[in-house]
């Protein structure tokens, strides 16, 4: 079961750490004492820790949620392509400015598919953290995914982009060369695209930085993850002028996979391993996998200029209004 | 550049008060100015008015004869609709399309006042319908249709009926074969609608994708300020995008920025002219020249 060489706890993982750690000290104790058969009080445990972990994933508040897609174990784009597609060749520059690393991506080979692969990627330590940029890329990482996804487009391949960004980086250089056009166009030309698009939100889905990669025919989400306009710490600052209402702004933004779903604006939740993608990346992947292959042939047998069709009309239809004359409102 | 103005504030409501200016030892007990945007015109001759800029004084009908520019020092007073529409439309002859698409407090969003609570003061304080409003008309006897934001409506953010109406805008430009105009004036998306609010990006460029196909004029007037959702969709894709001289436009805020890089911004960060130096504006065009210089792009267009 672990592949990480120390797992990491959120707080309300704790009651799987207590058992967690009973296991390691068994494993321990089997080790150096060959005569005593440990093996039924270990799997009586891993038994006890899959439980808790299927209860505690089941009554997620959407601030644990929000927690549980920054889990410091959580897989990234780079995992994930690694373990669902053969031949990854990555592809990299926007042919502008320079490379940048918070975005990756690159053809590679999905099922009987050449598919090209966008994403934000995150770092899985201090130094790479920073390499990465924390997931927050900047107008040349978006200028990059585009340049991807136009070639995809000239060689007729499927999309698959994999969101999992804090935002787009909020910095001078940002704006100098021009985060918001980035964005933009991106979106404006990603509605468009004549191959098939698919976006999985993998871990946060925050605001225009998800969205500048998140324009698809269908839009799925992982089982613990977020998408929305703003992140609850920016909404708790903005709306409530502090930053400890960050929990009352998670569940106020109703960013849930489930809400999203509920409100027609992402089209289906991908279901994660026991207590989360991070207790087991392949089995992640191997779920995420066998979705992404279905939804890619629904979507290819649709004919391009019907599925450009169909992508404008299903974003035309998002947003909740209503026709009246006077200034009354309604709940 | 004068004030430092929070631009989230207004997106909360709040009238760019930061937290800065919220501990002040007095406090206002009224509210601020109270006369709604279609009454101002009614405002009497007799009214002084100070430049925040240079503070030269001069009576709101000298300013508005002057198209809310400052006759000493140029600077661009922010107006709403109604007057962008006076300025631009031939006799200020127009008609104001889909005004009857109202917000609803779908989510049952509640920060530290209910979203429908905060609709209901914004009517009452600006006796508009929403953060924008579509207007059609002639422009030196070319058509067009304006769509406007009004800042004093929620910070002019951007929710659900913003899409709409710029999407049906977008669809009477198809059927009627008319450019399209879209001025912005927004803090950015707003935040009570949330996921809603985000997909309006992907909505409104839809439309403009649409026009494009159809090669159909878009233009964008990007004006004090243009921020977060509107920068980074409809107002960064005109096939002309124009700005107001010193008008704030970025994708981050500067508080945003300031916190994340925990750096000072340099001088005249994010001004118009700033954002026209790295190549993203095509013209900054004074509000006395702007009908003129869009009459000109206009015939250009067509012939």
């Amino acid at each position: 079961m672990p592949e990480l060489k120390q797992r990491q706890f959120l707080e309300f993982e704790k009651p799987i750490k207590e058992l967690y750690d009973q296991v390691e000290q068994l494993r321990h104790m089997a080790e150096k004492n060959q005569k005593v058969d440990y093996s039924n009080a270990i799997q009586q445990l891993e038994q006890s820790i899959l439980e808790k972990r299927k209860e505690i994933t089941q009554h997620l508040t959407a601030w644990q949620k929000v927690q549980m897609s920054r889990h410091p174990d959580r897989p990234y784009t780079l995992s994930y392509i690694k373990r669902i597609s053969k031949n990854f060749v990555e592809l990299h520059g926007d042919r502008h400015v320079r490379d940048d690393k918070a975005m990756v991506g690159g053809f590679a080979q999905l099922g009987g598919h050449t598919v090209m692969f966008v994403g934000q990627q995150k770092g899985v330590n201090t130094k790479m953290r920073t390499m990465r940029n924390f997931g927050m890329a900047n107008p040349e990482g978006y200028r990059k995914a585009l340049r991807l996804m136009k070639l995809a487009e000239k060689f007729n391949k499927p999309i698959v982009t994999l969101i999992d960004t804090p935002g787009a980086f909020p910095g001078i250089e940002a704006e100098e060369r021009g985060q918001g056009e980035a964005i933009a166009r991106n979106i404006f030309e990603m509605i468009r695209l004549k191959v098939p698009v698919i976006c999985v939100i993998i871990g946060e889905g925050a605001s225009g930085g998800a969205l500048g990669i998140g324009v698809g025919d269908r839009v799925l989400m992982m089982e613990n993850t977020w998408y929305t306009v703003i992140s609850p710490e920016s909404c708790s600052s903005i709306l409530w002028r502090s930053w400890d209402m960050k929990e009352k702004a998670a569940e106020e933004l109703k960013l849930t996979p489930e809400h999203m779903l509920k409100f027609g604006l992402v089209d289906a939740i991908i279901p994660e391993p026991l207590g989360g993608a991070h207790w087991n990346y392949d089995e992640a992947a191997a779920i995420l996998k066998s979705h992404l292959l279905k939804v890619i042939e629904e979507v290819k047998a649709i004919p391009a200029e019907e599925r450009v069709r169909q992508r404008i009309a299903k974003f035309s239809k998002m947003g909740f209004w209503e026709e009246r004359e006077e200034n009354e409102v309604h709940g | 550049m004068q004030h430092e103005e929070d631009f989230d504030a207004n997106l909360a409501g709040e009238e760019g008060q930061s937290e800065e200016t919220r501990s002040r030892w007095f406090k206002r007990i009224k509210k601020g100015i109270l006369t709604s945007t279609a009454e101002k015109k009614e405002a009497p001759d007799g009214l002084w008015t100070k430049c925040p800029n240079c503070k030269y004084t001069c009576t709101v009908l000298e300013l508005r004869e002057h198209l809310f520019v400052c006759p000493k020092c140029n600077y661009h007073h922010r107006i709403g609709s109604q007057e962008y529409f006076e300025i631009l439309f031939d006799e200020n002859r127009y008609e104001e399309m889909f005004a009857n698409v109202r917000s609803i407090d779908f989510l049952g969003f509640s920060d530290l006042r209910p979203y429908s609570k905060r609709l209901k003061e914004a009517y009452a304080k600006t006796g508009l319908h929403d953060s924008i409003s579509v207007g059609v008309g002639k422009l030196s006897g070319n058509d067009l249709v304006v769509a406007c934001m009004d800042f004093n409506f929620i910070g002019g953010s951007l929710g659900s009926v913003m899409g709409e109406k710029i999407a049906r805008a977008a669809d009477f430009c198809l059927e009627h074969n008319f450019p399209l105009m879209i001025i912005s004036k927004s803090g950015g998306a707003r935040m009570m609608e949330s996921a809603f609010s985000l997909m309006q990006l992907a909505k409104t460029s839809g439309k403009l994708a649409q026009l494009a196909d159809a090669r159909i004029p878009y233009i964008s007037l990007c004006t004090d300020p243009t921020y977060g959702g509107t920068t980074a969709s409809f107002a960064m894709l005109g096939d002309v995008n124009l700005a107001e001289p010193s008008a704030r436009i970025g994708f981050a805020g500067p508080r945003v920025i300031k916190e994340t890089i925990k750096k000072e911004l340099p001088l005249g960060f994010q001004s118009s002219e700033f954002v026209m130096e790295h190549g993203f504006l095509a013209i900054i065009v004074d509000r006395k020249g702007l009908k003129d210089r869009l009459a000109k792009l206009l015939v250009l267009f067509k012939n």
